[in-house]
């Protein structure tokens, strides 16, 4: 093993050792770092859940196509057959009125309310089942509206974009909370360090006047500040996923009735991973400017 | 081995601590540099190691100009170099071991090797049994030899000592005195600032006086 090395190693365990000696402090800063970065992290967690069912409900586009009550047999026949032709259509459905008002009978708290009914409302439909995007299918939107004896044309899609932009919106938001608090997790542990700095003063002035480099000296706060930034990491992963059980807890019984498996779902061990780095990015960054500021206002007399 | 020529040295606010210091010292020297307080003694010592950068004049030690040498380089000329501090400057959150310790952590060495090296420091000072104490439980005395076991566990090739026995009973100035010499019987260049004129007979060396920071013929 090198001296190079050798130093690094032996950096490393004195910051352990400083971090344990001190376990009230640590635990504050670590807790303090934890909280705001679970903020971010926690509202990242929520918009990739929704996006995904997002992405899940746009999986399988459908438009459906409400005729005019006066459309006749013939009507309907041709119609189906414009549908047929049309680019981009995977399946065309027909669904009569007839089927459509035995498919409400069906269900429970309609029957009643139909059998007072003197006639069928309903009106003839068409679901046309996309093969590509939901763009694909909004493109056909004024076509299908062009056809003779089409009510209304109503596109599944369109919650699902809205959807889309109120994530696309949370994206935003979440990194402006992540920016800032990104800022926040540097200045608590420029703090940190300065407060560090002060605490070994004398050793810092003694061990300037017996050898040690500038690196020397610096080394031991990047290294607080990297480590304590990645705990800070950890402690805001801990934080997100207990929060995250807490909350599918409550989906469960919000999602069992309809038979829906939906489960918020926890980052995977890469964005883990990426956090922590950031984290102790963003620590070290914080340590950096800490020692660069504090550091040179200690020069021995 | 140490040379000052035309050495002025002013600080900001027109005080003049030296003005015109040349002298020599050749390498295995034992100098006492006296004089009153205030009269440029410690300001002196302090050039150096390059704690203080002379205002004009060059200092020269080891060959190395200290008034033209670069931050980064510092240190490397420091480790060479033993320096005994008049407030001694130990670190009270740790062991006596530790303190000792801590100029051999600069340089990477293993920690064997450094651990057998500060306990020969300590052996030579006679504090080998006090190594787990923490300094502020040893006497003056022993306080002192500390420093000196700190300052020469790097096995400088100079030592330079501000007031050693400043604050020492005279059987304790005594002790320390002799380590002093016997270091400078290895070959180590001393220099001791002291205005304790007694010691000063005792060891029978060259004695630079200053007088309000020029020296005294």
């Amino acid at each position: 093993m090198n001296a190079w090395l050798r130093q690094h190693a032996q950096t490393f365990m004195s910051t352990r050792a400083r971090l344990a000696g001190n376990p009230l402090a640590t635990l504050l800063n670590v807790t303090v770092i934890g909280v705001a970065l679970a903020l971010p992290l926690g509202g990242y967690m929520l918009l990739r859940n929704l996006a995904s069912v997002a992405r899940q409900a746009t999986g399988n586009p459908q438009v459906s196509l409400f005729l005019a009550p006066e459309a006749g047999k013939a009507d309907i026949a041709a119609i189906e057959a414009k549908l047929k032709q049309l680019p981009g259509v995977r399946a065309v459905r027909f669904i009569s009125r007839e089927q459509a008002l035995e498919g409400l009978k069906r269900s429970e708290n309609m029957a009643e309310v139909i059998a007072a009914l003197q006639s069928n409302p309903l009106p003839d439909a068409f679901v046309l089942e996309a093969g590509g995007s939901a763009a694909a299918l909004e493109k056909l939107e004024p076509e299908l509206k062009a056809l003779p004896k089409v009510a209304h044309v109503q596109l599944d899609s369109a919650w699902v974009k809205r959807l889309e932009a109120l994530v696309a919106l949370g994206r935003t938001a979440v990194l402006i909370l992540a920016t800032l608090l990104a800022f926040g997790l540097v200045a608590v542990t420029f703090n940190t360090i300065r407060l560090q700095i002060l605490t070994q003063k004398d050793e810092i002035e003694v061990s300037k006047l017996i050898g040690a480099t500038d690196a020397f000296i610096r080394r031991p706060f990047y290294y607080l500040g990297l480590v304590q930034g990645a705990l800070g990491a950890l402690a805001a992963l801990a934080i997100v996923y207990t929060c995250m059980r807490i909350l599918n807890r409550s989906i469960v019984d919000l999602t069992q009735p309809y038979g829906s498996e939906f489960r918020l779902g926890f980052f995977g061990a890469l964005d883990c991973l990426a956090l922590l780095a950031f984290a102790a990015m963003l620590g070290w960054l914080g340590a950096y400017t800490s020692v660069s500021k504090h550091l040179a206002d200690i020069e021995p007399r | 081995m140490i040379s000052f020529s035309q050495v002025r040295k002013s600080y900001r606010g027109g005080h003049e601590a030296l003005a015109e210091l040349s002298f020599s010292i050749d390498a295995g020297e034992l100098v006492f540099i006296t004089g009153r307080s205030g009269a440029g003694k410690s300001t002196l010592l302090k050039l150096i190691p390059a704690i203080e950068r002379p205002t004009s004049g060059t200092v020269l030690v080891n060959g190395q100009n200290i008034g033209s040498m670069r931050r980064p380089a510092i240190p490397y000329l420091r480790r060479n170099l033993g320096l005994i501090f008049q407030d001694q400057k130990l670190l009270y959150d740790r062991s006596v071991f530790d303190n000792v310790v801590l100029p051999l952590a600069f340089t990477g060495q293993a920690h064997r090797e450094a651990a057998r090296r500060a306990r020969a420091a300590l052996d030579k000072v006679g504090l080998l049994a006090r190594e787990r104490a923490n300094p502020v439980t040893l006497s003056g005395g022993e306080q002192q030899r500390l420093c000196i076991a700190r300052a020469v566990v790097n096995r400088p090739g100079i030592l330079l000592a501000d007031e050693p026995t400043a604050s020492l009973d005279s059987a304790s100035a005594a002790e320390v005195m002799e380590m002093f010499r016997s270091f400078n019987q290895v070959g180590v260049t001393v220099l001791i600032a002291t205005h304790d004129e007694a010691l000063i007979e005792r060891l029978n060396a060259r004695v630079l006086t200053l007088k309000q920071g020029r020296l005294e013929a």
